[in-house]
């Protein structure tokens, strides 16, 4: 009798850990986990990695990443993920960071990690909303949206302006990289795998700095379901923060 | 080598194999880092000067965790602004070594030589049950030991070590010689750092233990090893104290002081001696002790309103009757206004320092 002809088409990378995660369902984190575990795995550098994990939704991120992982204090990822490069020139660093983790306590460090160049890829999650802390006000909150210290929704006069950090970063002289996707849909997905891939790469031929900044969904702290966070993100986050390539100057051209 | 205090630590930490370096210009340490920004390049480590005093502390942070020797230098406002980076590094249990050159406070204070930050080195200046191993180095010489030493022990004990000296120690011209380099390479490997997952599992650091029972295990054995700690690396220098009826208790510049102080009343037939603790953390206690008692007065000389004195309280407790002179703010006494301060206490007149009342 002959075998049956079987194509593994669909399998977890090697990069994640086989344990459950604590990401509320639609959330975009574990999408973002996926494409950077695959990504790892397709270059072949789960075991070169050393990734940075932030304060925030994605602070357990060493239970669910199958590499090497360090925590860092709130904000201070790109510090650390500076000494961890400059011991370890030759290995691969990445630091995951939300927007309150990134955007606001995290400013500085970010800034100037950036702006030195130091050869760290950054996967910056934008969801607009503190989550772990339970859906305060962030530094990317969008006006009119209600968080737990917004009432009536984010007033401008009052709660100052959203933030956009990647185009901030953009104008540092060393950044290399710099594109926002969203987490939305297939094709999204698949476009935000590129951008990842390509802030990879950048690391890897020793470019320069780079970050890639994922508008994912918050269904629990917006207050939605799902699939209404999934388009909410898609319809409206997007209008504060346009998704597209910020900065290019790596040379590498497109990447598949 | 005649050498100025700032670049001897830069020198006896480039010995002992430190090649990263992290901080943020703030005086009176200035010299430090300077130093370190071109001897660092000599030997192929990295200086960064990063955006804050938050930034250089988690850049130890990264440094440490992957392996290498790493050190930070800043001043009392400074070192505040470390203190939560101080906090992982000891939750983490990561060798680091901190250099505090004491400056005037609280607040901007001034840029005066102070001793004013001895609870924030001693207790914790950040958050949650930890210790840091406290050196109070007196003189260059010891500088270049102790800055040594602080490198051995932080690995040894995986655990941040302060050197805690001040403005004056860190301008301060004397000779020194300091110890053979050794190379970084040559260390014993680290089981516990990340470099890449090849050929095992992967590790994670990390200090956060959401569950209160691990939490618990994890202080428990964070005590045990200050525990270990307390009962192996105590120093400390007596003089003249073995038929003293006053000892004064001092550490870093103001023990040479007060050293001074005793050279001029044991030539005038005073018995006064002195007790200076090297290590504040952990504080030599039993030997303090053990010099109180049989009507020998304590006088503790410090320059700050009087912090330390407390750990000389818990040493000696009724044994002694304990005095106190505490200088704050810069004002640098001379040998002469300390050993007033001791013929006052030995007469009891109550014209200098105050009685300390336990």
């Amino acid at each position: 009798m002959s075998q049956p002809a079987v194509k593994k088409l669909f399998s977890r990378p090697e990069s994640l850990k086989p344990s459950m995660t604590h990401y509320c369902p639609g959330c975009g984190h574990s999408v973002a986990h996926r494409l950077v575990a695959e990504l790892l795995d397709e270059l072949g550098l789960r075991e070169k990695t050393i990734g940075v994990a932030p304060v925030g939704c994605a602070v357990l991120a060493y239970n669910y990443f199958n590499f090497d992982m360090v925590e860092a204090p709130h904000g201070r990822a790109l510090a650390v993920a500076t000494g961890i490069k400059r011991v370890h020139p030759d290995k691969f660093v990445l630091t995951y960071q939300g927007d309150g983790d990134l955007a606001a306590i995290g400013t500085a460090e970010t800034i100037h990690a950036a702006n030195r160049g130091e050869k760290i890829s950054t996967i910056f999650i934008n969801n607009a909303i503190y989550g772990m802390t339970g859906g305060q006000m962030a530094p990317t909150t969008t006006v009119g949206l209600v968080a737990t210290t917004t009432p009536g929704g984010r007033d401008p006069d009052r709660d100052g302006a959203p933030i956009d950090i990647s185009q901030m970063l953009a104008v540092c002289q060393r950044t290399v990289y710099i594109e926002r996707c969203a987490l939305t849909s297939v094709k999204h997905i698949q476009k935000a795998k590129r951008a990842i891939k390509k802030s990879f790469l950048v690391q890897l031929n020793n470019l320069g700095f780079s970050l890639v900044e994922l508008l994912s969904p918050c269904p629990t702290n917006w207050k939605m379901n799902p699939s209404d966070a999934w388009r909410w993100t898609e319809s409206i986050l997007t209008k504060t923060y346009p998704l597209g390539v910020i900065k290019d100057t790596s040379g590498l051209g497109d990447v598949r | 080598m005649l050498m100025r205090g700032a670049h001897v630590v830069g020198e006896a930490a480039v010995r002992a194999g430190c090649r990263y370096y992290f901080g943020y210009p703030i005086t009176p340490q200035n010299e430090l880092p300077e130093y370190l920004s071109s001897r660092l390049l000599e030997v192929g480590g990295t200086f960064i000067q990063a955006e804050s005093e938050i930034a250089s502390i988690n850049m130890v942070i990264g440094a440490s965790v992957a392996g290498g020797r790493v050190m930070t230098s800043s001043s009392s406002p400074g070192i505040s602004l470390k203190q939560e980076g101080i906090s992982y590094l000891c939750g983490q249990e990561l060798p680091a070594v901190i250099v505090n050159m004491m400056r005037g406070g609280p607040g901007l204070g001034n840029i005066a030589p102070s001793q004013a930050d001895y609870f924030q080195a001693t207790r914790g200046g950040g958050h949650g049950d930890y210790r840091l191993l406290v050196l109070a180095p007196a003189s260059n010489q010891e500088l270049a030991e102790l800055t040594f030493d602080a490198f051995e022990l932080a690995d040894k004990y995986r655990n941040p070590v302060m050197i805690l000296g001040d403005g004056l120690m860190g301008q301060m011209m004397e000779p020194v010689i300091f110890r053979d380099p050794i190379d970084p390479r040559e260390l014993p490997p680290k089981d516990y750092i990340l470099e890449g997952c090849k050929g095992r599992e992967p590790r994670a650091v990390f200090s956060m233990l959401l569950d209160p029972p691990t939490l618990y295990q994890h202080n428990m054995k964070l005590l045990r090893k200050y525990e270990e700690i307390s009962a192996k690396e105590i120093r400390y220098e007596t003089y003249q104290v073995d038929d003293a009826e006053l000892i004064l208790v001092a550490y870093g510049t103001a023990s040479r002081i007060a050293k001074g102080a005793v050279n001029r009343l044991r030539r005038e037939g005073f018995k006064v001696g002195l007790f200076r603790p090297v290590t504040l953390w952990p504080y030599p206690k039993e030997v303090l002790r053990s010099l109180a008692g049989g009507g020998v007065k304590i006088g503790v000389f410090e320059l700050s309103v009087g912090q330390m004195v407390e750990d000389v309280i818990m040493s000696v407790g009724s044994r002694s009757e304990i005095y106190l002179q505490g200088v704050p703010g810069g004002p640098v006494p001379t040998p002469a206004h300390v050993a007033d301060f001791a013929v006052s206490v030995l007469k009891g007149d109550g014209r200098l320092g105050r009685k300390v009342e336990i």
